[in-house]
């Protein structure tokens, strides 16, 4: 029974052997979920007046807009023919959940991202466009559109017209993610991924990555410029994670124990998959590392009275833990629902290449290209406030 | 009207994304490929593409326009749902030809050819019949007492 | 026989050479309907799907060797493939399943006493619900108004949504073409009055082409007679291949 030819074990349908989504269509969900999340943490200061996270607002939409850009990427990487990806525009297949990835995708971007980046700095850019020179000055006019009105008037019709793109958005960035996650819930020929919990939990773990992610950027930011850091906000922060993690672990113990406890015609298979090839990155990394420990750091965190100082050590670890589980859920999703057979009687293996377009090179450069066009972002649009305090 | 002036630049944005979403209309309209949508949601002319592929085996009728003899033998023996280019492979290029004994097909190699049909597995059918070759003939070849065409010896 | 060999094999060569050529020369033309061309075949008169008897099938790989030749199918990858089943007991035991080069060799003799087991030739089902078809994002593979799930390989972004959808393992990426290929029931031979490649070789009749909107088709007896059964059944895709004698332990 424990035939090994190209890494299979058991009996594959004959074309089941090669794998066909690799590591970066997991990057994909997990760039699209830091996005949502980061949105999500921005709309929480605007539309339900958290005031305390107010210097990562700016720094939170910024970031969003970063990893919104870098998302189509691994996609098109990904794609057999990239040069016809157009066609998803011109014949959309109304039936396909992935058809209206170009369509959501665009809409987040133009009508929600850069629209509400623009107005909240639109005083600044009319500025900019006259304290600079040189090549900048010339993109800040452009940025303004033609238009310098910032009178108070001015100013607070925008601020109007924010919250309520705002308000549009937070629909739009759980359309987003929750969208990502129905490309994967909905394929009921896979039982690993059919399950209407899907757009529900890639959610929630977006909202966790995206909270994790902007609180990771501010506290570096914060010791890369030499600021003082604001310690309730990022503590405002921390407590946001802890309990958006809560209900995100909730909700997949949820589905494993409805997996579980209904035993289908699957689960031997996908049980004994979990046992064995996916048990390091699905039980070790995903769960242990990447969610009971932030957790309990977290719940540390919000329980005893700690020194600022320890505080801050423990969001840092607990952070990046979190970032490596969201990162080792997707990868478990897209890869392990790809490593057994539908026939459900054998597994195969996934070999991960180092510099072809599919390999590791490429996804670690697109996992790097959003930190790069963030750092151009802050450049150009500083998100800090005029109130901080040199450390 | 002074609630209009000051949302001036409101106005601006919308514009562009107005002629963004015109640009993308108009551009729609003469990219979208030929015949699209003609039967459904796909390209119409792609079913006379895919109609065009060539042909490599041309069927058993074609066969017995010529080979009439052989096909009468074969109908009246054990081997009538036997396909001729079950056997004697792919026979398009011959049939076709203006010189069909220029493309003759080969004969096949009757021993690798009748074994794989015939040699025993025990996954096999349990009617059909099926031997170990070297047992059944000591290594004779098959058509020493088989005609393939009406395998039953004697017949 | 009322037709000369001569006059047959004319007949014959004209209907294998000429619409293809027909086809290529209308391919120039504005595309008109499909109906108004000037050959005999009527999609709509057509309802394509495919009948295999399980009990027939004695696994000796003809079915795949041929589509592999008529398809250009690439190495290692199967429109076709026969796997053997060795079925232990109905417990907990799992079925022992292989299919090495698809079947296209046959299977070297596995003797278990006491075991059952079977040749099941797999391809395409041919779904009138296709769950592929559905995921497609471009409309680059569809069902024909015949029945038939084709491919637009012009058109194919190479996404591989559509393998992640199919039930059975259908479909694989064409490794030069770099887009999605599957079985097209032979398409172009089928409505040239052809039967496919696989059915052509097969030397038991255990598949056979079937058209349902023919009313003199065999297959109209077939499916009344016998106990027949589709592959996944609760996968609810409207199969069009029908099995007869499937056990259930078939996946």
């Amino acid at each position: 029974m424990q035939s090994l030819i190209h890494g299979v074990q058991g009996f594959m349908y004959p074309n089941e052997v090669e794998l066909q989504w690799s590591v970066l269509i997991v990057l994909y969900p997990f760039i699209t979920g830091l996005v949502a999340g980061a949105f999500i943490l921005a709309s929480l200061e605007r539309v339900f007046k958290v005031q305390a996270v107010k210097p990562t607002y700016r720094l939170a939409l910024l970031t969003a807009l970063a990893f919104l850009l870098v998302a189509p990427l691994p996609l098109q990487l990904h794609l057999g023919h990239p040069e016809r990806s157009f066609e998803m525009y011109l014949t959309p297949h109304t039936s396909s959940a992935m058809a209206m990835f170009g369509f959501v995708y665009l809409w987040y971007l133009l009508v929600v991202l850069l629209l509400e980046i623009w107005l909240d700095y639109r005083a600044d850019i009319v500025r900019l466009a006259s304290s600079t020179r040189g090549w900048r000055r010339w993109v800040y006019r452009a940025l303004t559109l033609g238009s310098s009105n910032v009178s108070e008037r001015a100013l607070r019709i925008d601020e109007r017209a924010g919250y309520i793109i705002t308000l549009i958005g937070i629909p739009s960035a759980f359309l987003l993610h929750g969208y990502v996650g129905f490309i994967f819930g909905s394929v009921k020929a896979n039982p690993w991924w059919s399950t209407p919990m899907m757009p529900i939990v890639f959610l929630f773990s977006a909202m966790v990555s995206g909270i994790a992610v902007v609180m990771l950027l501010y506290m570096a930011l914060v010791k890369l410029r030499g600021v003082r850091i604001d310690v309730p906000c990022v503590d405002t922060i921390a407590k946001y994670l802890f309990y958006t993690f809560l209900i995100d672990f909730s909700l997949e113990m949820v589905d494993l124990l409805h997996r579980i406890y209904e035993a289908d015609e699957s689960f031997k298979t996908l049980d004994f998959m979990v046992q064995t090839r996916l048990y390091a990155s699905q039980v070790v990394l995903q769960i242990l590392l990447g969610t009971c420990l932030p957790l309990a750091l977290l719940a540390v965190t919000q329980i005893f009275r700690l020194r600022e100082g320890a505080r801050i050590a423990l969001y840092w670890i607990a952070g990046s833990l979190t970032l490596i589980g969201i990162f080792a859920m997707r990868w478990n999703v897209v890869i392990g629902g790809q490593l057994f057979s539908k026939s459900f009687l054998g597994y195969t293996t996934y070999k991960l290449d180092f510099i072809t377009r599919e390999g590791l090179v490429p996804a670690i450069l697109l996992t790097l290209l959003p930190f790069a066009i963030l750092w151009v972002l802050v450049k150009l649009l500083p998100p800090w406030l005029a109130d901080e305090v040199k450390a | 009207m002074r609630w209009f002036r000051d949302a001036g630049h409101l106005g601006r944005v919308a514009l562009l994304l107005l002629l963004g979403v015109g640009l993308f209309v108009v551009a729609r309209h003469f990219a979208v490929p030929r015949g699209f949508g003609q039967y459904g949601h796909y390209r119409g002319p792609v079913l006379k593409e895919i109609r065009a592929h060539p042909v490599s085996y041309a069927g058993r009728e074609v066969c017995e326009g010529c080979h009439s003899d052989v096909a009468e033998k074969l109908a009246g023996g054990r081997h009538k749902t036997v396909g001729c280019e079950s056997c004697h492979g792919a026979q398009a290029a011959h049939a076709n030809s203006d010189d069909p004994g220029a493309h003759k097909p080969p004969l096949p190699n009757a021993l690798a050819l009748c074994a794989r049909c015939h040699q025993q597995n025990h996954s096999k059918p349990k009617n059909f019949p099926q031997v170990d070759a070297m047992e059944h003939s000591g290594g004779e070849k098959c058509t020493s007492c088989h005609n393939p065409h009406q395998p039953k010896p004697g017949a | 026989m009322s037709l000369t060999r001569r006059e047959l094999i004319e007949k014959a060569t004209k209907f294998i050479l000429l619409t293809p050529a027909a086809a290529a020369a209308l391919e120039a033309l504005d595309s008109g309907s499909i109906d108004t061309m000037p050959d005999k075949y009527k999609q709509a008169e057509h309802w394509w799907a495919m009948t295999i008897d399980v009990e027939k099938c004695i696994g000796c790989g003809a079915c795949v060797q041929a589509c592999a030749k008529e398809n250009q199918v690439p190495d290692g990858h199967y429109r076709t493939w026969v796997e053997r089943y060795v079925i232990d007991g109905y417990g907990d035991e799992q079925p022992e399943v292989d299919s090495p080069d698809g079947g296209m060799h046959g299977f070297p003799d596995k003797n278990r006493p006491g075991a059952k087991t079977f040749f099941v030739p797999k391809l395409c089902n041919h779904c009138a619900t296709s769950p592929c078809v559905q995921v497609c994002p471009v409309g680059a593979t569809f069902e024909s108004p015949d029945g038939v799930v084709l491919v637009d390989e012009s058109y194919c972004l190479g996404c591989r949504y559509c393998v992640q959808a199919c039930p059975y393992g259908c479909r694989y990426i064409h490794p030069e073409k770099q887009t999605v290929d599957k079985c097209t029931l032979c398409y172009h031979r089928i409505t040239k009055g052809l039967t496919t490649a696989c059915c052509e070789v097969c030397p038991t009749q255990a598949r056979v082409l079937a058209d349902l909107k023919n009313p003199n088709d065999p297959v109209h007896e077939f499916l009344r007679n016998n106990a027949v059964q589709v592959l996944k059944p609760h996968m609810a895709t409207h199969s069009k291949v029908y099995y007869r004698n499937l056990d259930g332990a078939v996946r």
